[in-house]
């Protein structure tokens, strides 16, 4: 007997991961929750049979939404995450000793409680002093914060589900509101390379520019999400993430990473030329 | 006959076996279940054209029910606790004419407020009957018209009593109901019927807690809009009757003026959508009310924004509130309604029930959850923060006591030119001003243009309010009767 999962990345394109077995399968009040293993990509979660993460390529999605603005910004004290129920984000924040508070909030607590049993690989920090999780709707959660966070990680799924908030003006315009004067948002930003996608991606960018006087968007290579090809925003009222970059005190932190480095933060920021001119025009 | 429950759906039940039967169609319509026009099949669906056909046997004929309408008829009345329900499928705005039609000929008197939908003064047109104004009270903090007072209403019975029926609005569009058992009481001791504007109280039926309905209140007639709240079709609507009334006589009137090819996909989501109601509405609309009043205490959090609700009752012209709407007053933030309104949708991609000029109206329904409510309460916060100013210079009350001069048919219908508006001050109109939405008008047919109507409509129109009604799309001139 063959069991594959399958995700169709467009209407003609399927992404297939041939699995071994299913470890759960659940239904909260928001998503379907699977966890499922492959020989491939070992563990891995999906929501709505949408790919979230995987053992082998979670590291780099969570090294470039993290060490990113950290690097740019060593002073961070505190951080709040909307989404990440998986614990990566929050797994790769803590390695920094820095880091005095960080606030996640999740809308969904079964991904965090599902995470924890079966996805240790990236739930295993949840439990550090210095975090506190928050479930319930992020967009909620930001609108009553002011001045009060030095980066906002948005961690989350895409537009068209749960997530649907957090690509909209209103979100990022209570993010401004939520941050510090020299704060800086991350986000997940989706893919440039499908149209399903570059919508919203590019939706996104506008309103985050309306918002914020530097506003770009970074690249990484991961092989399970659609296309293999994702982009991050990063927004800053006051750093640049390449002008500010201080490798020396980044590289003095001695921190080992399998992804992120600080010539391939400098590099990251380098799109292609289809993707600067679809992030040009509305 | 077979049995009447709520569980059941005659038009649906007989729809399906039509469709699974795969009749050969040589009768209209002649897209023949979508093969004759595939890009409209490929947009709506094939399901969906399959089941748009003509009135048949196994299928019944609206404007003269024997089977399957009939049927559907009978259970939706029981529904509704009527003596009669009528499907209409062209609009609230015929089942609003049915009703005056139905009870007022030529010449006589219908007493009603003046803030009513301007179907209600179309089938004064239609039918030459006068109406007699009773001014709805105004709250003047938030600059909303009201209800119905019981003392302005024996006032208008003891200057006419020759009036055959009171029409009342029932909620008004922001939620505010009359002492509807009350005045149905005034006017049976009267010897006049009482026709209901229920557009937005369909879920008075089925809710707990709610606002009393008009077929509880004992009410002659009720025009019950299933589409706004009930989860039916765009255009599809209920016509009760109360036991006084001659169903059969109704029903002509509804043949007068309505389709004679009646939609079978509205009729079909006006089935399905009172089974649903009569199976599952307390809990639908239990939900319904938990998010409006949880949408109420955030907005009313942000500072600003008057998100109001029961505390408005005062016994008389707010006898009572429907708080599953959530009307918020914008005025403090010194934004009209209308602008809050189009910086909801430009700016942040929402669709409002409309804004006028203090107030906005977000419709709440069975359709919703939480996570677009958070985005509402969140585009405010941010409007707020963004856009608030000076509210000094804005204007103040929203009703404005018409003069009326001649009856809304005799003013439609005369003689008449058309001038610039800003030129027709004490001139009598011969045709509506009105914003749609709420489609109530500033101006009907007879009445005398004052300052206060032209200053009211200049500043709507400057606040980017889609103003309607005047033969001149856009609205710089308007039709006065002449000789006057």
């Amino acid at each position: 007997m063959e069991l594959w999962y399958t995700e169709e990345h467009t209407e003609n394109v399927r992404f297939s991961i041939k699995v071994n077995k299913v470890l759960y399968s659940g239904q909260s009040e928001f998503q379907r929750i699977d966890v499922l293993e492959s020989d491939e990509f070992g563990k891995f979660l999906t929501l709505d049979g949408l790919m979230m993460l995987t053992e082998k390529d979670e590291f780099i999605y969570h090294d470039m939404i993290v060490h990113v603005p950290m690097a740019t910004n060593p002073n961070i004290r505190k951080v709040l995450v909307i989404g990440g129920g998986d614990g990566g984000t929050v797994r790769e924040l803590v390695r920094y000793i820095t880091i005095e508070k960080i606030d996640m909030v999740e809308i969904d607590k079964m991904v965090v409680d599902v995470c924890r049993k079966y996805i240790p690989q990236t739930a295993c920090r949840l439990d550090d002093p210095r975090v506190s999780l928050h479930y319930e709707d992020g967009l909620k959660y930001v609108r009553s914060k002011y001045n009060e966070y030095d980066l906002i990680i948005v961690d989350s799924t895409d537009p068209f589900g749960p997530g649907e908030g957090l690509f909209t003006k209103e979100f990022y315009g209570n993010c401004y509101n939520a941050l510090k004067e020299d704060g800086i948002l991350v986000n997940q930003h989706e893919s440039p390379y499908y149209s399903y996608y570059i919508n919203s991606m590019k939706r996104a960018h506008h309103r985050i520019k309306e918002f914020f006087p530097i506003a770009k968007v970074y690249q990484a290579h991961i092989p399970t999400y659609p296309s293999g090809y994702w982009l991050f925003g990063f927004a800053s009222k006051r750093y640049d993430p390449i002008k500010d970059l201080d490798d020396k005190i980044w590289n003095g932190l001695g921190m080992k990473t399998s992804y992120y480095n600080t010539e391939l933060h400098k590099g990251a920021f380098a799109i292609p030329n289809y993707v600067k001119e679809l992030l040009e025009y509305e | 006959m077979k049995e009447f429950t709520q569980k059941r759906a005659p038009i649906y039940e007989a729809l399906k076996n039509y469709r699974s039967n795969r009749v050969v169609r040589f009768d209209v319509p002649g897209h023949k279940g979508g093969r004759g026009n595939k890009e409209l099949t490929d947009f709506l669906g094939e399901k969906c054209l399959l089941i748009d056909v003509n009135s048949m046997k196994p299928l019944d004929n609206l404007s003269h029910p024997v089977s399957v309408i009939r049927e559907a008829e009978i259970i939706a009345s029981q529904a509704f606790k009527a003596q009669n329900a009528f499907f209409i499928v062209n609009g609230t705005s015929a089942a609003v004419q049915a009703m005056i039609m139905s009870v007022c000929k030529s010449e006589e008197k219908i007493i009603m407020p003046r803030n009513v939908h301007k179907s209600a003064i179309n089938a004064l047109i239609i039918s030459g009957a006068i109406p007699v104004y009773v001014n709805p009270g105004v709250n003047k903090n938030l600059g909303i018209s009201l209800g119905m007072s019981i003392v302005d209403i024996k006032d208008a019975i003891k200057k006419n009593r020759d009036a055959k029926a009171i029409f009342v609005n029932n909620p008004t569009y922001y939620g505010v109901c009359s002492n509807l058992r009350e005045i149905v009481n005034i006017a049976h001791e009267n010897n006049m019927v009482v026709l209901v504007d229920e557009a937005h109280g369909t879920h008075f039926y089925f809710g707990e807690d709610m606002p009393i309905s008009a077929m509880e209140a004992n009410a002659d007639m009720a025009a019950v809009s299933m589409h706004k709240t009930g989860g039916s079709l765009t255009q599809s609507s209920f016509l009760l009757c109360g036991k006084n009334v001659n169903p059969d006589y109704v029903r002509q009137i509804i043949n007068l003026t309505q389709t004679t090819s009646a939609s079978y996909l509205l009729l079909v989501s006006l089935d399905l959508a009172r089974k649903n109601l009569s199976l599952n509405g307390r809990e639908i609309f239990k939900k319904t009310v938990e998010l409006s009043n949880y949408a109420r205490e955030e907005i009313n959090n942000l500072g600003g924004y008057k998100a109001f609700s029961k505390e408005i009752i005062d016994g008389d012209t707010v006898f009572d509130f429907d708080i599953t709407k959530l009307s918020v007053n914008t005025r403090d933030i010194g934004l009209t309604g209308i602008e809050v309104y189009d910086i909801l949708r430009d700016e942040y991609n929402i669709q409002i029930e409309f804004g006028d000029i203090g107030n906005i109206l977000a419709i709440i329904s069975a359709g919703d959850r939480i996570l677009e409510i958070e985005r509402l309460i969140s585009s405010l916060s941010e409007i707020k923060r963004l856009y608030s100013k000076d509210k000094t210079g804005m204007l103040e009350s929203e009703y404005i006591n018409p003069e009326v001069v001649l009856s809304p048919k005799e003013a439609f219908y005369s003689s008449k030119r058309a001038i610039p508006l800003e030129n027709s001050l004490g001139e009598i109109s011969s045709e509506f001003v009105m914003a749609y939405p709420p489609g109530i008008p500033i101006l009907a047919p007879g009445e005398r243009i004052t300052k206060d109507v032209l200053d009211y409509i200049f500043y709507a129109k400057e606040k980017g309010s889609f103003l309607t009604g005047t033969q001149d799309l856009n609205i710089e001139n308007i039709n006065i009767v002449e000789g006057f």
